[in-house]
């Protein structure tokens, strides 16, 4: 049987009062192991998460996940967005809204206990602190049980101890056949969870290579500039 | 002579004075059934009204929101030729009755109502939107889900809502007929008890809604105050 890509997305473009926000993307990705998106401020990385997650309507071009084109949000993909948006509820009800229905409180409370936040669960969302609220963001899109896993910068500014278990979770996900989608600035972080870099430059996919070649010998000028810290123009 | 009024109003409320009472009660009454009504009607419309996309919805909420200022007399003026015995609804007998009274307070209430949920949904859905669509949050759950994330600005409404019903007295005037012991309520009482030189009954019911107007000022602000704490706001 032919290896058939969990994503794949084709010419695709993105075109706001004629500019090419996103410009001809063509790219595919198996469907295990994490991709992470890499590239300066602005690239459009958070645009094509979006077109992926079938959030935003492309222009031109398809997307394909799991052989069907996105037409919308589906339930095979969850995503977590950069700024993390919680309801007006207590961390429990965040999880119970999304949850698929008929989830019952035992799988709720097991999925805040892997992202520590059992002793929360009372607590208003909104009044967690940055880094609790992307791990309740995660365990949400976690607990819809997705095939797809699309994270726009869950780590950002977050400290040490929030940024290891929001990867663990990512781990752990990615173990169970789980495909994840992560944005990520950190150098760091990319080296250890991504399997694939793709790296992005004013909305054209410059380079996607694997994570082992990517960090030792980019191909693209854009790319290596982005790794040695110069601001690419 | 005004000591004299005071302290005489002052005793009328002291001693649960039956004419007082009865005219308070009508009056918490009329406009109650009038807030309720209009609430069930204003509250989903400006929910619609906000996150739904449709031609003519710009024409619709700016209608509203130009209604928040009628002047309330006109409104009487409408209700009473609509409910007048040669005018279309004259077969409903309803002239000169608390129904007209509530119908008339209705009108006034609906656009208020409307219009200030749209302002709060519309801001909330900027907030939320993404994040419903992602979860394939169908129209009529993300109507219930709205409404009770804004509960707390929305209650603030709904009590500035009651706040104008039942201070307002030219459309009750014209629809009601201040009639004794039928449509007689707080603020047309005491329009014809100052006329009549009867000072110490319309200072007893000026106290009494001036006491209503401080509570729900005083609501308003710990509503606002409890929702900001608990990161609700
Ligand atoms: N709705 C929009 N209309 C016009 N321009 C937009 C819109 N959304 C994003 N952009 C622009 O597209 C570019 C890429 O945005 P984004 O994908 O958020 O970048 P990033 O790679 O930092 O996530 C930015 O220059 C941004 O200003
Ligand atoms: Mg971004």
């Amino acid at each position: 049987m032919p290896d058939t890509p969990l994503i794949e997305i084709t010419n695709l473009c993105l075109r706001v009062n004629n500019t090419d926000l996103l410009d001809s993307i063509s790219m595919s990705s198996k469907d295990c192991g994490v991709t992470m998106v890499m590239g300066p401020n602005g690239a459009g990385k958070s645009l094509l998460l979006k077109c992926l997650h079938g959030l935003i309507k492309p222009t031109f071009g398809s997307v394909k996940v799991s052989g069907e084109y996105v037409l919308g949000p589906s339930t095979n993909q969850a995503m977590v967005f950069q700024t993390p948006v919680l309801l007006r509820r207590n961390v429990f009800a965040n999880l119970k809204f999304a949850a698929p229905p008929g989830t019952n409180a035992v799988t709720i409370n097991n999925a805040l206990s892997t992202a520590h936040l059992a002793d929360k669960k009372d607590l208003p969302a909104r009044l967690l602190s940055g880094g609790e609220q992307q791990r309740l963001a995660l365990v949400r899109a976690l607990l819809r049980k997705p095939k797809l896993l699309v994270l726009d910068e869950p780590t950002a500014s977050l400290d040490p101890a929030s940024i290891q278990i929001i990867e663990g979770l990512i781990q752990d996900f990615t173990e169970h056949g789980g495909k994840t989608i992560f944005v990520s600035h950190d150098i760091g972080q990319a080296k250890r969870l991504g399997s694939d870099i793709i790296f992005l430059h004013k909305g054209r996919v410059v380079e996607h290579s694997d994570a082992a070649r990517f960090f030792i010998n980019p191909k693209s000028k854009e790319a290596k500039a982005y790794l040695n810290g110069q601001l690419i123009v | 002579m005004l000591t004299q009024a005071f302290s005489e109003a002052f005793s009328l409320i002291a001693s649960a004075n039956p004419d007082l009472y009865e005219i308070l009660w009508l009056s918490v009454k009329v406009s109650l059934t009038a807030l309720l009504s209009a609430s069930i009607l204003a509250l989903p419309l400006g929910t619609i009204l906000a996150i739904s996309e449709f031609k003519g919805k710009r024409a619709i909420v700016t209608f509203f929101t130009a209604m928040m200022g009628l002047p309330p007399v006109v409104v009487g003026l409408f209700v009473y030729l609509m409910l007048s015995r040669s005018g279309p609804l004259g077969v409903l007998e309803l002239l000169y009755t608390p129904a007209a009274m509530i119908i008339a307070q209705c009108i006034l209430i609906v656009p208020i109502v409307t219009s200030l949920t749209h302002q709060i949904i519309e801001e909330l859905n900027r907030e939320y939107r993404d994040l419903f669509f992602s979860l394939r949050i169908d129209t009529g759950r993300a109507i219930f889900a709205y409404l009770w994330d804004a509960r707390f600005s929305l209650l603030t409404t709904v009590l500035a809502g009651f706040g104008r019903a039942i201070s307002e007295v030219g459309a009750v005037m014209i629809v009601g007929g201040n009639i004794n012991h039928l449509t007689r309520i707080m603020t047309t009482a005491i329009a014809l008890e100052t006329s009549k030189g009867n000072l110490a009954l319309a200072l007893a019911l000026g106290i009494v809604l001036l006491m209503i107007a401080l509570v729900v000022n005083a609501l308003v602000m710990i509503v606002k105050t409890f929702a900001m704490d608990k990161g609700y706001a």
